[in-house]
């Protein structure tokens, strides 16, 4: 039972990273129906940054929590500023082209900044500090969760609860939701359309920034490369979950984190990847538009 | 005129095959390896390292006062070259051959030179078949087979960790998952010890936990990881996190400074194997000096095991105190020579004992090499 519960607990952890990021794929493609490929690269400036952010603080004798809240402002700054300028580079002058122009645009943008990266940054794998301190209290249980798996559990949690309220409550949230329903109609009614696409945008950065420091500092290193596979995992679970919806991409993240964890830990992690792969697959026969999907008229 | 054209074909052979017969009171060193194509690199060091022996031996005045003279064949590398080349240095009359270099072209011309019984010495073929199989008695090597990393690693874990329980990880790659295969095989064999858990990771993948708590469930006194530096740091680092007392145990391709760099505080105690440490044999720096002075820059890939090996060949014949082949064979067997890659001798199925792997171990940021 202690062996299910601690798969249960990694798988947790895992699949809501996956969620942060997938979010990100999920929103922008409910509005502008583009995959944004370059997403999962948004995430690694977002742990670069912070990592560059900590080395600089710890020269100045600056100490854990405050470390990890301002590199984590700085980085999240930093990636919104990506994904902002991202858009309007990349994607808002082919926002009349056909369906694959801001495709093949977005895979350019995701292998020109890993690029980017690489060289002005480094090729090599950098050590990432440990931001999360070791909390005195989980020591008792700190075999089956460790204090940074709380906090990623805590953060994402906490970071869901805020896009909820923000989607649902507030007027820019509105603004999403109409210009998601119907484009051209909330033009009409006065939505300037550009700036929703932008705060999009600058939101699922944020989401992908949150989740890049948050692995970086639970698994101690960074490199130019981390973006592509955590960008593909986090892309099925948006699928998974049903592309454009906001609660599928949550529920697509934690499916697919929790199956990797199961299979991993009950059969083998040779497998993991097949068996999560397989799931997309068996879902998506069952429901073709995902748990979440709604089947509305194909856009595509 | 066609009988007349025919006659000179016939001289120009004749001519050909004039010179071997001529210089016939020396001793033959084939030297065989890539030394055009892509592959040249792997094969030149071994051959200039066989130049500058030979050159050093005949001005000592030779072996067994006959002067060396050298036979050099190009195989590129390629099997099927390689059997070409091995009929025409048979065909010349080597008494011994330094080659090949690479483990197919090896294979290939092996079967050649045991019909012909001719002691051939490799300073790179790593195929652990070439010795462990039997079929290729007249086969020797100065360089650690494929498996030996993995002999000494589980070796290692029974004898000084005590190991009972094994868990081996890969990173599912040709490196990773070949390493890890040969530890599961030699822990195997071994009824002291018992293999536990055998599998892949992704590399690249968001963490590892899943299989740490995998490897905790069945537990493992050592933790055997196949792979390369970055993968090995998120284990320890994750296995640290889990407070776990595992020993991590693993391959050279974490013994990379980076790994410490990165795993810092989670690298402490972790085991690796990797290449021993011949800073410290005094043949070896006087061989690179050599080397230098002759050709004015680094020695390259294989220059240690192509001298070591020359120096090898040349001292099994003086001992035998002829070319015959068994007395070549045994001497081999029995002689210890000093050489670059320490004082070797080799055992029965043609493997230098003493050359290869150690041990080390991360202790205060450094590896430590395990005595």
């Amino acid at each position: 039972m202690e062996y299910f519960i601690e798969l249960f607990l990694s798988g947790l952890t895992r699949g809501s990273i996956y969620a942060l990021i997938a979010l990100g794929y999920t929103m922008v493609y409910g509005i502008i129906q583009l995959i944004n490929f370059a997403h999962g690269e948004i995430y690694m400036i977002g742990a670069f940054v912070a990592y560059i952010v900590c080395g600089v603080m710890t020269i100045y004798g600056f100490h854990g929590v405050s470390v990890l809240i301002i590199a984590g402002m700085l980085a999240i700054i930093y990636s919104c500023a990506y994904g902002y300028t991202l858009e309007k580079v990349a994607y808002r002058p082919l926002r009349g082209a056909p369906r694959l122009s801001p495709l093949i645009s977005a895979i350019g943008m995701s292998i020109f900044l890993q690029n980017y990266v690489l060289l002005a940054q480094t090729s090599d794998f950098l050590p990432f500090p440990a931001l999360i301190p070791d909390f005195e209290f989980m020591e008792p249980v700190a075999h089956i969760i460790g204090s940074a798996e709380l906090v990623i559990l805590i953060t994402t949690l906490v970071t869901m609860i805020l896009l909820t309220l923000l989607i649902k409550y507030t007027k820019i949230g509105k603004a999403m939701r109409a210009t998601q329903q119907d484009m051209s109609m909330a033009r009409l009614v006065g939505i300037n359309v550009d700036q929703v696409i932008s705060v999009t945008f600058i939101i699922g950065s944020a989401l992908a920034a949150i989740g890049g420091v948050l692995v970086a500092s639970y698994i101690g290193q960074v490199n130019f490369y981390i973006g592509f596979l955590a960008g593909v995992k986090a892309f099925t679970a948006a699928v998974l979950g049903g592309i454009g919806s906001v609660p599928g991409a949550v529920i697509g993240g934690l499916v697919l984190g929790l199956t990797e964890s199961f299979a991993a830990g009950y059969i083998s992690s040779d497998y993991e990847d097949v068996f999560a792969f397989g799931l997309l697959v068996l879902i998506l026969i069952l429901r073709p538009s995902g748990i979440m999907g709604r089947t509305t008229k194909q856009k595509v | 005129m066609k009988r007349f054209s025919t006659l000179l074909t016939v001289l120009v052979a004749v001519l050909g095959l004039a010179s071997p017969s001529l210089a016939a009171d020396t001793i033959k060193l084939g030297v065989a390896g890539p030394h055009s194509g892509d592959l040249a690199p792997y094969g030149i060091p071994a051959m200039k390292a066989a130049q500058l022996v030979v050159k050093k031996v005949n001005a000592a005045g030779g072996v067994l006062g006959k002067q060396v003279e050298l036979l050099i064949q190009d195989d590129q590398c390629k099997p099927e070259i390689a059997t070409n080349t091995a009929t025409k240095l048979v065909t010349q009359g080597v008494n011994v051959v330094l080659g090949h270099i690479c483990s197919g072209a090896t294979k290939a011309a092996m079967g050649i030179y045991k019909d012909a019984k001719i002691p051939v010495m490799s300073p790179s073929a790593t195929n652990p078949g070439l010795t462990q199989s039997g079929d290729y008695p007249n086969f020797f090597r100065t360089i650690a087979s494929d498996d030996m990393q993995a002999k000494i690693a589980v070796d290692f874990a029974i004898e000084k960790l005590g190991a009972k329980k094994i868990a081996v990880i890969h990173d599912k790659g040709d490196y990773g998952k070949g390493f890890a295969e040969f530890a599961k095989k030699f822990a195997d064999e071994s009824d002291k010890v018992e293999v536990v858990l055998f599998e892949g990771v992704t590399p690249g993948a968001m963490d590892y936990s899943s299989i740490i708590q995998k490897v905790r469930r069945e537990k493992a006194d050592v933790l055997i990881f196949g792979g390369y530096h970055p993968e090995a740091s998120k284990l320890v680092s994750q296995m640290k996190r889990k407070r776990m007392k595992t020993a991590f145990l693993s391959d050279d391709g974490v013994k990379d400074p980076t790994f410490i760099k990165v795993a810092g505080a989670a690298a402490e105690g972790a085991y690796m194997t990797g290449p021993r440490d011949l800073s410290s044999i005094p043949l070896n720096a006087a061989a690179t000096a050599e080397f230098k002075a002759a050709y004015g820059e680094d020695p390259g890939a294989f220059f240690q095991e192509g001298y070591s090996a020359a120096l090898a060949l040349l001292n099994a014949i003086e001992k035998a105190g002829s070319t015959d082949y068994a007395a070549v064979t045994k001497a081999l067997q029995s002689q210890y020579v000093d050489t670059p890659v320490g004082q070797i001798k080799f055992d029965n199925k043609g493997d230098a004992e003493g050359v290869g792997f150690s041990v080390y171990q991360v202790k205060d940021g450094k590896f430590i090499e395990q005595k």
